[in-house]
């Protein structure tokens, strides 16, 4: 792979790509001519409008295709590249079994105001997602999914209750920022009701950026995407370094 | 035209088993009452507005009110006979005054006996007449409007979803929408609202994914509507949602306010809210009186199972929600043509043949409830952000519901789970449901599934298992059953879940003039 890249459309190097967006200006020869000039500005140059058409009397829709002039270098790419690695279920059950000779406990909510717990589900349930199982499904985890609309001081006293190895929260609103405000406070919470021996954090949806763990005061975060199989790989992978470093 | 060949025997079969699955949920939902009926009644009977100096920030009247009564009598006689004796002992003019003494702590409610009783029972049934005959009217001028204004050219009726947050913005989103060929608009609520033990007052403007739902802000939407109903010559439906802890006053605030639709469904709180299961049984008979006599069809929930559990595996629950739905709807006095019973296109769109058992699933629900204004929701579950595959996807799902019949269609958006749609979303949705409809609006009338086809050997297979599944239903209780996660995989005890301190049983002299106007006239 070469270091720098430009998007391929149908020759290498054509740096093709295809875009739509609206303007708020009534169709026409103006209208086309406003989205020729703000795809020069995204780089895109030469530009076609192949696509207008009016919505409503006062808006626009385009589909624009161009080669944009920018190039990417792919040693500028700063990326969480998965640091551990990915065990199929039966491995991660024996490896828990060795780590503490009990059952792994994992405590799921979606804190907030978030009612949304697809992300959580697909994670927990044993239906699970993209054709994994499920962490209920695996023999050696004890999972306590507490659903939606859970409070930071709830989430705080079950995951004590339960002896919680690990804690994940689901967050799929995003509006106002609520996904990272939520996040923070729950760290927030946990450091101070436990210190040093909270559980494992981990926050997760479709919006986070996995590099923003550290900011927002957790141990992991997971993207758009992530399967069961890699959040109970990530399990074993960091109480193997808890215990190595206790 | 019938195409399955369903046997009626079987039909009437699955019938009896929701019945009497459903029977001994009736009964406890008749027993009890819980603090959102009482609040509903009061609503009914002329409380409005909110308390603004309390420190918890605005609670509604209805709340100091039904929360103050319990302290002092308890609310297994019901809020009525309290409160309509204490507003004569005390010499207030109307229920508000009644409302701010009651704040000030000047009023002290007693259990009236006697002629004070029956002077009590009189006065509260005269006010809730008025509150009902708010609704009446409502209903009667939504009639006259459909009759002048006329319903939606085609069928099926094309539902669009408006969700921003600021009800000013909705109504501009909204109009919009009606412009371009929206015939239903649901305003979504805010996250969370379902959970919150009161109903906001006046028009709001900071939702979360959604608007609050709010007296006033169904008036203005309705107003909003009404306009936009004239310049495009056809009677645009307003849709919210009656569920969550104060299912029965959104139901109130709906009939007051001339809403069209609401999603109301008998156990979609218990499963994906966790309200507890008694506390929404009871809340869901009488919202579905109050939407009985306010002639607004209900949206039951039946796609959401299918979110979390397989669209195939779990078929057939989504039948039997089905038909529970409709028997809870018909007790409670709802007919058949206010049935938006719910189903949804989710089969993952990799199996083979999906698209066939797609048009199995919603055939059978057609066939089934044929009088019924079938509610049929697009993919949600199998849209990944690859916006151009769930474009041609939402093209498939109109056309299944064109080929089988739908009456209400949620239209798909190809940006479901990566934004809120922007506005060129919606119109390239639209766009997707008029080219669909143009280009096949009569196939149906050629679609002829073969009697020992994939499709009709599928719908046949489906309603067997739904009858067993009733079966094993009937035995075990259908609250055993929940609690068990046969629906949607949630598994719920019914003595968990929130709201459950929310329920009152009944005393004998339980009295609710509501509830009684209601039982007596749906």
């Amino acid at each position: 792979m070469k270091r720098h890249v430009r998007p391929y459309g149908d020759t290498t190097g054509d740096g093709m790509v295809q875009t739509s967006f609206t303007l708020p200006v009534p169709a026409g020869p103006q209208a086309d001519g406003a989205a020729q000039q703000l795809a020069n500005k995204m780089g895109i140059d030469p530009a076609m409008v192949v696509h207008s058409h009016p919505i409503g009397d006062d808006f626009t829709f385009f589909v624009v295709y161009g080669s944009v002039r920018h190039i990417v270098d792919l040693d500028d790419v700063r990326v969480v590249e998965r640091d551990y690695p990915l065990l199929p279920p039966a491995e991660v059950n024996t490896a828990i079994k060795k780590l503490l000779r009990r059952k792994l406990v994992v405590v799921g909510a979606c804190i907030g105001t978030d009612a949304h717990t697809v992300g959580i589900d697909a994670i927990l349930n044993i239906k699970g997602f993209a054709g994994e199982k499920g962490l209920e499904y695996y023999r050696e985890l004890t999972v306590v999914n507490l659903g939606a609309q859970v409070s930071v001081p709830d989430l705080v006293r079950r995951a004590r209750a339960g002896k919680a190895d690990a804690v994940l929260v689901s967050q799929v609103v995003t509006q106002r920022d609520a996904h990272l405000l939520n996040t923070r406070e729950m760290a927030a919470a946990f450091r101070e009701a436990m210190g040093e021996r909270r559980p494992l954090l981990i926050a997760g949806g479709p919006r986070f950026d996995p590099l923003m763990a550290a900011d927002l005061g957790v141990d992991r975060v997971f993207g758009r995407g992530t399967t069961p199989g890699e959040v109970a790989s990530y399990l074993v992978h960091a109480l193997q370094h808890r215990k190595e470093h206790a | 035209m019938a195409l399955l060949d369903l046997d009626p025997r079987v039909v009437a079969t699955a019938r009896e088993l929701a019945a009497k699955a459903a029977e001994p949920v009736v009964a406890l939902a008749k027993a009890h009452t819980t603090v959102a009926v009482e609040r509903a009644t009061l609503r009914l009977a002329g409380i409005t507005g909110a308390d603004t100096t309390h420190r918890a920030g605005d609670v509604p009247w209805v709340n100091r009110v039904v929360d103050t009564v319990r302290e002092h009598c308890g609310l297994e006689h019901g809020v009525a006979l309290p409160v309509f004796h204490a507003l004569r002992e005390h010499d207030l003019t109307s229920l508000t005054h009644l409302a701010e003494a009651t704040a000030a702590g000047q009023v002290r409610y007693t259990l009236p006996t006697g002629r004070d009783r029956e002077r009590a029972r009189k006065a509260a049934t005269a006010a809730v007449t008025r509150g009902l005959r708010t609704v009446d009217r409502n209903r009667a001028h939504r009639d006259k409007l459909v009759a002048k204004l006329g319903d939606p050219p085609q069928r099926p009726w094309i539902y669009l979803i408006v969700a921003t947050g600021d009800i000013d913005e909705d109504v501009v989103q909204a109009r919009n929408a009606a412009r371009a060929g929206a015939d239903v608009i649901a305003v979504i609520r805010s996250t969370g609202q379902s959970l919150l033990d009161y109903v906001p007052e006046g028009a709001t403007h900071h939702g979360f994914a959604g608007t609050y739902a709010t007296q006033e802000n169904f008036r203005i939407m309705r107003a909003a509507l009404d306009e936009v109903s004239k310049e495009v010559g056809r009677y645009v439906r307003l849709t919210n949602y009656a569920s969550g802890l104060c299912m029965p006053e959104i139901a109130v605030l709906a009939g007051l306010q001339r809403l069209d639709m609401m999603l109301n469904d008998s156990m979609y709180g218990i499963l994906f809210r966790d309200i507890n299961p008694v506390r929404t049984f009871v809340d869901q008979r009488f919202s579905r009186q109050v939407h009985a006599r306010a002639g607004i069809v209900i949206n039951t929930g039946e796609d959401n199972y299918l979110t979390t559990a397989d669209a195939v595996d779990a078929a057939h629950t989504v039948t039997v929600s089905q038909l529970l739905n409709e028997h809870f709807a018909h007790e409670a006095g709802l007919p058949d043509h206010l049935l938006g019973l719910g189903h949804a296109f989710e089969i993952n769109p990799d199996l083979p043949e999906s698209f066939r058992l797609e048009l199995a699933h919603a055939l059978l629900a057609r066939e089934l409830f044929p009088d019924a204004p079938l509610k049929w929701m697009p993919p949600t579950k199998h849209m990944t952000g690859d916006v151009f595959h769930g474009y041609l996807l939402d093209g498939f799902f109109t056309l299944a519901g064109l080929l089988t019949g739908q009456s209400i269609l949620l239209v798909g958006m190809m940006t479901e789970a990566v934004v809120t749609p922007f506005l060129s979303d919606r119109d390239l949705a639209l766009r997707n449901v008029r080219y669909v409809l143009g280009a096949a609006g009569g196939l149906r009338e050629d679609f002829r599934p073969a009697p020992d086809g994939l499709i009709v050997t599928r719908a046949h297979q489906v309603l067997g298992e739904a009858v067993d599944l009733l079966h094993r239903i009937v035995d075990d209780g259908l609250l055993d059953a929940i609690a068990d996660g046969t629906f949607g995989l949630m598994k719920r005890p019914a003595t968990g879940g929130r709201g459950a301190d929310g329920v009152v049983e009944k005393a004998d002299d339980y009295l609710n003039p509501a509830a009684d106007l209601l039982e007596a006239h749906p």
